[in-house]
C-alpha cells in the first residue's frame, strides 16, 4: 500500500471531510510532507466523487437556465482571470511584496535605532530614499497604462530560456518565465516543485504566449511544503502525475 | 465542442458557451444538490450558485486535473452540505482538485458508472451504506455518526474506507 498504513482511514474520512478534531489536525500536517498520502486523498476524492456523480433525479426546472443567462448578462466581468494574470501584473505584485520587506526591513532597523540610542539622521534618510525608490519601481509596474517593450540585441541569437520561481511555503508560487520554445502539438510544459523529501509534485501546466513568456501563478500545492528547487518538462497538455525526462529547465532556491 | 473549449470560451466571457454547459451538466449539479438538500427551491438556488461561480471563475477548473463533470457534481455536493448545516463555505472552488479514472465526457459512460455504484452500494451492509452516506450527502464528521448510530468511531472510521475501496474496486472492473 502506497499510503502510510496508520493515516489510511483518517484520510478516507478527509476526502468526504468528515474528519475533525486533532485527527484532522494531525492528519493535515502529515500531507504537508507526504506525496503518497496526498495521491492517495486525491483518488479518494475521485472515489468519493462517485457517489455525487451517481446521483439522478429530476431535472431542474426550465426556467433555471433562463435566471441563469439573465444573471450572467448583468454580471459584465473582465476577461482575464486569475489564470491569465499577465507578466506586468505578477511583476507588479512582486514589487509591492518588495515594498513590504523593505517597510519591514525599515522599520526593524529603526527600531534598532531607538534602542540602541544612536541618532543617525542620514543613515534614516537614506533608507528613506530607498523606501521611495521600491514604491516607484511598483507605481510604474502597476501603471494601467505600462506597456512593456522588449529591447534586444539586434545581431546576436536569440537569449536563452528563463525562469524564475517566487515560492512561500504559507502563501504560495509565482512562476515568470521567458524566452521559451514553442511546444510541440498536444504538449505543454508542466513546472515541479522538488520537496526536500518525496516525489516531485506538480505545480502547473502551461504554454508560452507568442513572445515565449508565461505565467504560472498559485497553482494547487499542499501547504507547508519546503522546495528543494523547481524543475520543467515537457507533458501531454493535460499535464503528468510524474515528470517525463529529460527536465528541460531546473534551479534552486538562494 | 469539448468540456475543455467550453471552459476556455466562458474565460473569454461568451454566453452561448455558458448556455452549451448548463445543457450538459444542469441535471448532474440540480440532482446532487436535490439529493442533498431535499427540497426543490433551496437546490435551485445552489444550481444558479454553482453555474455562477463557474461564470465568475472559470480558471477554479484545471482541466489536467480531472473531468468536468464528477468536478461540478463535488462542488456542488460541496456546497450543498454547506447550505444543508448553515456554515459558510468551507473551501474554495480551486481547492477541488480530485482524480477520476473513467471518462464521463458522455451519458453512456455515465449510465454505466451509475449502474456500477449502485450495485456497490447495494451489495454494502445497511450499516455501511448509511454512514459512507451520512458522511458524504449529510455532512456529518465522523464523531457525529458515532454519537448519532452509537458505533464506536474506530468502526466508523472502517466502514467509510472500506465503503471507498469497494467502489473503487467495482468501478475499476471493466
Amino acid at each position: 500500500m502506497s499510503v502510510h498504513e496508520q493515516f489510511a482511514e483518517d484520510v478516507a474520512l478527509y476526502a468526504l471531510g468528515a474528519l475533525d478534531g486533532e485527527a484532522k489536525a494531525s492528519l493535515e500536517r502529515h500531507l504537508a510532507g507526504c506525496a503518497s498520502c496526498r495521491r492517495e486523498l486525491e483518488q479518494l476524492r475521485g472515489d468519493a466523487a462517485l457517489l455525487a456523480f451517481s446521483t439522478v433525479g429530476p431535472k431542474a426546472p426550465g426556467r433555471s437556465k433562463s435566471r441563469l443567462m439573465d444573471a450572467i448578462a448583468k454580471e459584465p466581468r473582465a476577461r482575464r482571470t486569475s489564470h491569465g494574470v499577465n507578466l506586468w501584473a505578477a511583476l507588479g505584485w512582486a514589487a509591492a511584496a518588495l515594498m513590504i520587506v523593505v517597510a519591514v526591513t525599515l522599520w526593524r532597523q529603526n527600531q534598532q535605532l531607538k534602542s540602541s540610542n544612536v541618532k543617525s539622521v542620514e543613515f534614516i534618510e537614506r533608507e528613506r530614499l530607498q523606501l521611495e525608490k521600491a514604491k516607484n519601481v511598483a507605481d510604474i509596474l502597476q501603471a494601467p497604462d505600462a506597456t512593456r517593450y522588449d529591447v534586444l540585441p539586434v545581431k546576436y541569437p536569440a537569449p536563452p530560456p528563463s525562469g524564475k520561481a517566487i515560492y512561500s511555503r504559507e502563501r504560495g508560487l509565482i512562476f515568470i518565465a521567458s524566452n521559451l520554445k514553442p511546444v510541440p502539438a498536444q504538449k505543454a510544459y508542466e513546472l515541479w516543485l522538488i520537496p526536500t523529501q518525496g516525489a516531485p509534485i506538480p505545480a502547473g501546466v502551461f504554454k508560452p504566449d507568442s513572445h515565449g513568456s508565461a505565467t504560472v501563478i498559485n497553482p494547487p500545492l499542499p501547504a507547508g511544503v519546503e522546495a528543494k528547487a523547481f524543475a520543467i518538462t515537457i507533458e501531454p497538455e493535460q499535464g503528468s502525475s510524474t515528470p517525463t525526462m529529460p527536465i528541460v529547465m531546473m534551479g534552486t532556491g538562494g | 465542442m469539448n468540456d475543455g473549449a467550453l471552459v476556455a470560451a466562458i474565460r473569454n466571457g461568451n454566453q452561448e458557451a455558458m448556455a452549451e454547459l448548463y445543457d450538459r451538466y444542469s441535471s448532474v449539479v440540480y440532482a446532487v444538490a436535490l439529493r442533498v438538500l431535499g427540497d426543490t427551491s433551496a437546490a435551485e438556488d445552489v444550481l444558479q450558485e454553482i453555474f455562477m461561480q463557474l461564470w465568475r471563475k472559470p480558471g477554479a477548473f484545471d482541466a489536467s486535473r480531472g473531468n468536468l463533470a464528477p468536478w461540478l457534481a463535488v462542488i456542488t455536493r460541496n456546497r450543498a452540505v454547506d447550505v444543508l448545516r448553515k456554515r459558510r463555505p468551507q473551501s474554495e472552488l480551486e481547492d477541488t482538485t480530485l482524480t477520476v479514472d473513467p471518462d464521463f465526457a458522455g451519458e453512456a459512460d455515465r449510465g454505466l458508472i451509475v449502474e456500477k455504484v449502485r450495485s456497490a452500494l447495494q451489495a454494502m451492509s445497511s450499516q455501511q451504506r448509511n454512514a459512507l452516506e451520512m458522511a458524504y450527502f449529510e455532512g456529518y464528521s465522523h464523531s457525529e455518526i458515532s454519537a448519532k448510530t452509537g458505533e464506536p468511531l474506530g468502526t466508523i472510521k472502517t466502514r467509510i474506507r472500506s465503503g471507498l475501496m469497494q467502489l473503487r474496486k467495482l468501478v475499476e472492473t471493466k
